[in-house]
């Protein structure tokens, strides 16, 4: 029985007005984060662009407490506000990090692991928008193949570091990937994460019109190309169980996947992509499509 | 406000000013085409179109005129109008 | 009750006694055994706390302020490179006005690896806006991180507060050391107030978004005015922990023999020691020598030490710490003190003891010596003497 959009709370708590740019994906994340766990939350945010998109001092855009942290300690800062809360007997509040990719994959990853192999009960997102794009668009671990952006200029030469996967092997009781282009099956993650004891992983696609260099009117439009064409795949790992989500788990055959080129060639930070580029990239996409099939065929991972 | 020894912020609506004067395109809503599916409401990243009813309004104060609604409606009842006209 | 404690030990009976609610640290020579300690009351159920065992001192930090957001009494502890590694976020502590406690054992930075007692680490963090205790023995330990939380939670004061103690020679040197009731400590430190402020799902706040240049300015005034108002609050403390055990520091500075002196011997931690023991010997010679332990480093003394200081003619200023480039950090900060004295004395900088080298009584004396003999032949003060390596006219057989 699913979740259906007229069902969603109506009040937002993540308010308008915030200076993220036109289309950012950042700002509907924390708008369906709200939705889904309502303001019992407190979330911890390393800086990012949802440092920035809270607004300036004296006033924030969210109507929910967060604890603005430094780059690399999110998920450590996180661990000692859910004990301290655990100690007093404050139970029924979410605490969740909300970090991009940067602050995960990256200068974040000690911490993140760290969190991950005390089995903290935390709720950490890692909103993914593929580059350090706070500070003008650099890349990251988390930047695919061929991406151009400040500091790849002619595109990076190596892989996506593949989180999810390293938190899967970390073997913590819920580990997702979902996309702001799919808001039912986020919003569904994250209220089943809340009511699960320990660390939580949820991995959310993000695509940024600023960063990607594509038109601010097709960030879903982008998102869901990025699913229907298997770059991107929806799963989740509950308890160690395996589970493709839909309507991924329809596209584990490959011939129901739209071509990845009519992902790559909207996106301006893929432009000068050549053929060899895209296959390069389409066998990447196949490494994870093979891994994902070699866990689901495993069916309880750990 | 209180003497603050730390910076301690509070919740604001437009805490980056009127951000619909950002805007070069506003989306308008065709009534008649609407069949309120709420998936302009979902995805918009602001917050901006707002439920009445059972149908949508646009926020026009800080909508910013990213045009993902008109994008995504699928009746294809909004339309991005450049501002100043309609 | 009195137990032989080592001054580790004598920290953690201190955060359990100060009933600390959330603890998060990472090994490190010579701090292990406090952390070891406070793991044991904790899994005992005799302090009833969370122990977070973070991957790293960074981690620790991040941690500790969290938690203390959260409105949790908190406490860690580090040396050496873990303080350094953390030093991010130790200034977010004392930018963020949370009064939170740290034991630091006072260790030498690498390279070479040194496990040592030396200075440089924790006077490194003097600019972070967190308060600086050096302790002369075990005893100053135990007593001084109970008062810590009571100065940090204060709300005139509202800062974090670093206790520095020096490695091995008081980490793991056991002495008698007398461990108050809890229930004294229990009437002497109440539960913390949610102060400056709490993370609450009732009251949401975001703490730290960005802010302008024309309003971040007065976070660093207000930072600074609380620093001052702690001068008052840390004697307040020393004075109502006096009442309760018998046991006074002096607050900011411990004098010793300084009433009648001539000659002043400004040191901190636990060479103190030793620099009494030398004065006393000295005095029997006929010299008029004080030493005056600066226990409070941050904020700096310097109205309290002007007052003692201008009576004398020459200083000898200790340090157990460098500031490549400069000389001594404590030398520097004396020099700023006096400079306002009409006739001010000679200050004459010593660098000692750096990598855990021993300072002895006998160097302590020859110090002295040397000092009075030069300021009666005329002698031009050198901008730094080092003890043991250059101008080796001293001897080091006690």
């Amino acid at each position: 029985m699913s979740l259906k959009i007229k069902d969603l709370p109506i009040e937002d708590y993540w308010l308008p007005g915030n200076p993220s740019c036109p289309g950012c994906p950042a700002s509907l994340g924390l708008r369906l984060l709200m939705k889904a766990l309502g303001p019992k939350t407190i979330t911890i945010i390393p800086a990012c662009c949802s440092t920035i998109i809270q607004g300036t001092y004296p006033k924030t855009s969210a109507n929910f407490p967060i604890l603005n942290i430094a780059f690399a300690a999110s998920a450590a800062a996180a661990s000692g506000i859910v004990e301290a809360l655990e100690l007093k007997g404050k139970n029924n509040v979410n605490v969740v990090v909300w970090a991009g990719d940067g602050g995960t994959v990256d200068i974040g990853l000690q911490a993140l692991s760290g969190a991950a192999e005390r089995n903290e009960n935390i709720i950490y997102i890692c909103y993914d928008n593929e580059a350090y794009m706070n500070t003008g668009i650099q890349r990251s671990g988390a930047t695919p193949y061929g991406a151009w952006t400040t500091t790849t200029i002619t595109g990076k030469k190596e892989h996506k570091k593949n989180l999810p996967l390293i938190m899967i092997a970390h073997g913590i009781p819920y580990v997702a990937t979902a996309s702001v282009s799919y808001p039912i099956d986020f919003i569904t993650k994250l209220r089943k994460a809340s009511k699960i004891y320990g660390m939580k992983y949820i991995h959310l696609h993000s695509p940024c019109p600023t960063g990607w260099r594509f038109p601010s009117d097709k960030t879903i439009e982008i998102g869901r190309l990025a699913v229907l064409t298997g770059t991107w795949i929806l799963y989740e790992v509950e308890n160690g169980t395996f589970k493709l989500n839909p309507p991924s788990n329809i596209l584990i055959d490959k011939s129901k996947r739209k071509p990845i080129r009519n992902y790559i060639k909207i996106q301006g930070r893929f432009s000068h992509l050549n053929d060899e580029d895209i296959d390069e990239l389409q066998k990447y996409v196949d490494r994870q499509w093979e891994t994902c099939l070699k866990l689901l065929s495993i069916g309880k991972v750990y | 406000m209180e003497t603050l020894e730390t910076p301690l912020s509070k919740p604001s609506e437009g805490s980056a000013g009127i951000t619909g004067y950002w805007r070069t395109f506003k989306p308008v809503i065709n009534k008649s085409k609407c069949i309120k599916c709420l998936l302009c409401w979902i995805y918009c990243p602001e917050g901006t179109i707002i439920r009445v009813g059972d149908g949508v309004e646009v926020n026009y104060m800080y909508c910013k005129g990213c045009g993902i609604c008109a994008n995504e409606c699928p009746a294809k009842a909004i339309e991005m109008v450049l501002e100043g006209e309609i | 009750m009195r137990v032989v404690l080592t001054g580790n030990h004598a920290a953690a009976y201190a955060a359990l006694l100060s009933r600390v609610e959330v603890v998060a640290a990472y090994p490190i020579t010579p701090q292990t055994q406090i952390v070891e300690k406070l793991a044991e009351f904790i899994e005992g159920g005799r302090l009833k706390a969370k122990y977070i065992r973070v991957e790293s001192e960074h981690s620790a930090m991040a941690a500790i302020i969290g938690a203390s957001a959260a409105g949790a009494r908190t406490f860690t502890a580090t040396a050496s490179h873990g303080l350094v590694y953390m030093n991010e976020m130790v200034f977010w502590a004392g930018n963020a006005r949370l009064p939170i406690v740290m034991a630091i054992v006072c260790r030498a930075l690498a390279p070479p690896w040194n496990i040592w007692t030396e200075h440089t680490d924790i006077l490194a963090q003097r600019d972070t806006g967190w308060i600086q205790f050096f302790c002369e023995d075990n005893q100053e330990v135990l007593d001084t991180v109970i008062q810590a939380f009571k100065i940090a939670e204060d709300d005139r004061v509202l800062l974090p507060v670093m206790v520095g103690l020096d490695a091995f020679i008081l980490s793991h040197t056991a002495t008698p050391v007398d461990v108050p009731e809890q229930e004294d400590i229990d009437g002497f430190l109440p539960p913390r107030k949610p102060l400056p402020f709490i993370l609450d799902v009732n009251n949401p706040l975001t703490h730290s978004n960005m802010a302008y240049p024309n309003q971040t300015m007065e976070f660093r005034y207000r930072l600074q005015k609380a620093m001052e108002r702690a001068m008052r609050v840390i004697m307040e403390v020393d004075e109502e922990y006096g009442r309760l055990t018998g046991r006074k520091y002096g607050g900011l500075l411990d004098c010793y023999r300084c009433e009648d002196a001539d000659l002043g011997v400004i040191v901190m931690g636990s060479s103190a020691g030793d620099a009494k023991e030398a004065i006393d010997k000295l005095r029997d010679e006929g010299y008029k020598p004080g030493v005056i332990r600066i226990r409070v480093f941050r904020p700096f003394p310097r109205e309290e030490l002007r007052e003692i200081c201008r009576r004398f003619k020459a200083i000898a200023v200790i340090d157990r710490d460098l500031s490549p480039g400069l000389g001594g950090i404590l030398y520097t900060e004396t020099l700023t003190s006096l400079y306002d004295l009409k006739n001010r004395p000679i200050v004459q900088n010593y660098i000692a003891g750096l990598g855990g080298r021993d300072i002895s009584v006998n160097d302590f004396k020859l110090i002295v010596r040397e000092l009075y003999r030069n300021i009666e032949e005329g002698v031009e003060i050198t901008p730094i003497r080092w003890i043991g390596i250059e101008g080796v006219n001293y001897e080091f057989k006690n």
